[in-house]
């Protein structure tokens, strides 16, 4: 009945769902039916053998390797910062909270240049540690260097209104039962957090696989060794090798469909949780 | 340890955190040190490197090379395409924010993931795509030659990639929003005879002005910052189909650091800008949600006096 109702009142469904769905699909639907098609025509062998060409499987575990480790450690000082943010008054507070974005903000091809600068041997920070042996810029440090800039919003952004909506009523009662404050947080904040933070996880997982403008100055591009996966499929365009490119990206495509589906079904829970 | 929070007068201000769900002060201010520290390295240091590379040869080369014709034809070719994407979506995420949160229809949270979609793609992905559709190889290549058209590796390329990127970012504002704020200011409008864009313009539009400008100052900054999608299909000309992001990696690998580093503190300062727009739209949205409460609360207590 209230379907119906409010479908009469308000005027401009058919418009703005034909706007909708002409757009996405002129903008979005359609090229990226093209990497499905380009890839039907290859026969199953030659696409088998591209995506599992000794190269390309060293790029899987390049990108996949370092965006696993980045993600990891941005899930661990994601929290920390989250939790700085939410629970401590502290000067500058604000300025520090607003400044957590700055990934989402800054282009990619600077991010990309800076920290390369930064970790070559005669950057800032480079400087110190070439004498010690470790060498980031142009090796996979580099690479997972790039990916936690990148990733780190996503954490501190999908854990902070959690952290906020968290009833001190729980750790007060935790407190006087005479729970000690780590087991509080170990056994009361945590579990409600943990969620969130598998989201956050999550998100910039899926953000470094694909990531391309901050890790492609300091990776190097040594094929076998610090080759990522958006850079060979730009290689293989760049040698006209469409057949090649496209099958590597329907892989990449289906693993960031794969996670996009874990995250909405995680959030999906997560949101269950929380009307229970 | 309780019974110091117990025993605190009354009539001080609540802390955020009582001694009893707190941690130690030593323990705290470790906490504050380790992340400021972190976020310092992680975050700062890369942002300071852009404006000490970029004067690492005197102002003067800082000013030649950003007044170079082809920085000039890259930031006017960077405005160009901004000017085209930012508006094309906003007129997207507001018809699709208007039909999914206004009405009911089957398929609706699969609309919902489709509009996400480009944000999971890689960027690399994203240009490819319209290589793939538009190249001299792709699908409509052929007769794009036969007609003297050029998508790719031209103008109208970076265009459609860019769009491609910027997609998502006002319609996923604005969906939660009005999702939020329902349906029943814009019926009461419609009953009482005002037409479908007068109720948009003065019901929705004055309730939903801070997520559209939070979109779109999203939106626009990543519109000109884009570099993945925007470097598969642009060719790398100089002067034609060059954006800022194109001409930074350009010059740096050309070894012109400082001219690269002079014109990414163009774009950092872009990026700076764009934080705290972002800031003061949080706190304006902040400021008349709590206004809005105020209001309510107001009304219902003056509703109960009378």
């Amino acid at each position: 009945m209230m379907r119906s109702k409010s479908r009469g009142v308000l005027p401009g469904f058919g418009l703005s769902l034909g706007i909708t769905c002409t757009y996405l699909s002129l903008i979005v639907l359609l090229p990226l039916a093209t990497i499905f098609v380009r890839t039907a025509d290859l026969p199953w062998s030659a696409f088998w053998s591209t995506v599992t060409d000794p190269r390309v499987v060293a790029s899987y575990r390049v990108t996949f390797g370092a965006s696993f480790v980045a993600a990891l450690i941005n899930t661990v000082f994601g929290l920390l910062v989250a939790w700085v943010l939410v629970r401590y008054r502290f000067p500058g507070r604000r300025l520090v909270d607003a400044i957590v974005d700055l990934p989402f903000a800054l282009p990619t091809a600077v991010a990309g240049i800076a920290l390369t600068t930064l970790y070559a041997g005669n950057g800032w920070v480079g400087q110190y540690l070439e004498p010690m042996g470790i060498k980031i810029s142009y090796t996979w440090l580099g690479i997972t260097v790039a990916l936690i800039f990148i990733g780190l919003p996503f954490v501190v952004r999908t854990v902070q209104p959690v952290l906020d909506d968290l009833e001190v009523e729980a750790e007060e009662a935790a407190a006087s039962l005479g729970a000690r404050r780590w087991q509080t947080f170990t056994r009361v904040v945590f579990p409600t957090v943990a969620p969130a933070l598998l989201t956050g996880f999550a998100l910039a997982f899926a953000r470094a696989i694909g990531e391309y403008g901050s890790v492609v100055f300091i990776s190097g591009n040594m094929p076998m060794k610090t080759e990522i996966v958006p850079l060979l499929i730009i290689t293989k365009l760049e040698q006209y090798d469409y057949a090649g490119a496209t099958a590597v990206a329907l892989v990449m495509l289906i693993a960031s469909f794969l996670l996009l589906l874990t995250i909405n079904l995680l959030q999906w829970a997560a949101r269950r949780r929380a009307a229970a | 340890m309780a019974s110091i929070a117990v025993s605190r007068p009354a009539t001080t201000a609540p802390r955020a955190v009582t001694r009893a769900t707190g941690e130690s002060r030593a323990v705290r201010w470790t906490l504050i040190v380790v992340a400021l520290s972190f976020l310092a390295f992680t975050l700062l240091l890369p942002l300071a490197l852009v404006f000490q590379q970029a004067f690492a040869k005197g102002l003067s080369a800082y000013l030649d090379a950003v007044k170079e014709p082809d920085t000039l034809s890259a930031a006017s070719l960077t405005l160009l395409i901004a000017s085209i994407a930012v508006p094309v979506n906003l007129v997207f995420g507001v018809a699709a924010a208007w039909s999914i949160t206004k009405f009911d229809f089957p398929g609706k949270n699969l609309l919902i993931t489709l509009i996400d979609l480009p944000f999971a793609v890689s960027p690399v992905i994203s240009g490819m795509i319209f290589v793939l559709l538009f190249g001299a190889q792709g699908w409509l290549g052929p007769w794009l030659l036969d007609h003297d058209i050029k998508i790719i590796f031209a103008v109208p390329g970076i265009v459609l990639a860019t769009t491609f990127v910027t997609a998502p970012f006002v319609a996923r504002e604005l969906i939660p929003l009005m999702q939020e704020q329902g349906t029943e200011e814009e019926e009461a409008a419609i009953v009482l005879g005002a037409g479908g864009w007068q109720t948009f313009f003065r019901v929705t539009l004055p309730n939903i002005k801070w997520g559209l400008l939070y979109g779109l100052i999203l939106c626009n900054a990543r519109a000109m910052g884009e570099f993945g999608a925007v470097s598969v299909v642009s060719g790398h000309i100089r002067g034609e189909t060059n954006t800022l992001p194109l001409h930074v990696e350009i010059l740096y690998n050309e070894y012109a650091f400082a001219a690269s580093f002079a014109v990414a503190s163009v774009l950092t300062l872009l990026a700076l800008v764009t934080l705290a727009l972002k800031t003061l739209v949080e706190w304006q949205q902040r400021r008349s949600a709590s206004q809005g409460a105020a209001d309510n609360e107001a009304g219902s207590s003056e509703r109960i006096a009378a």
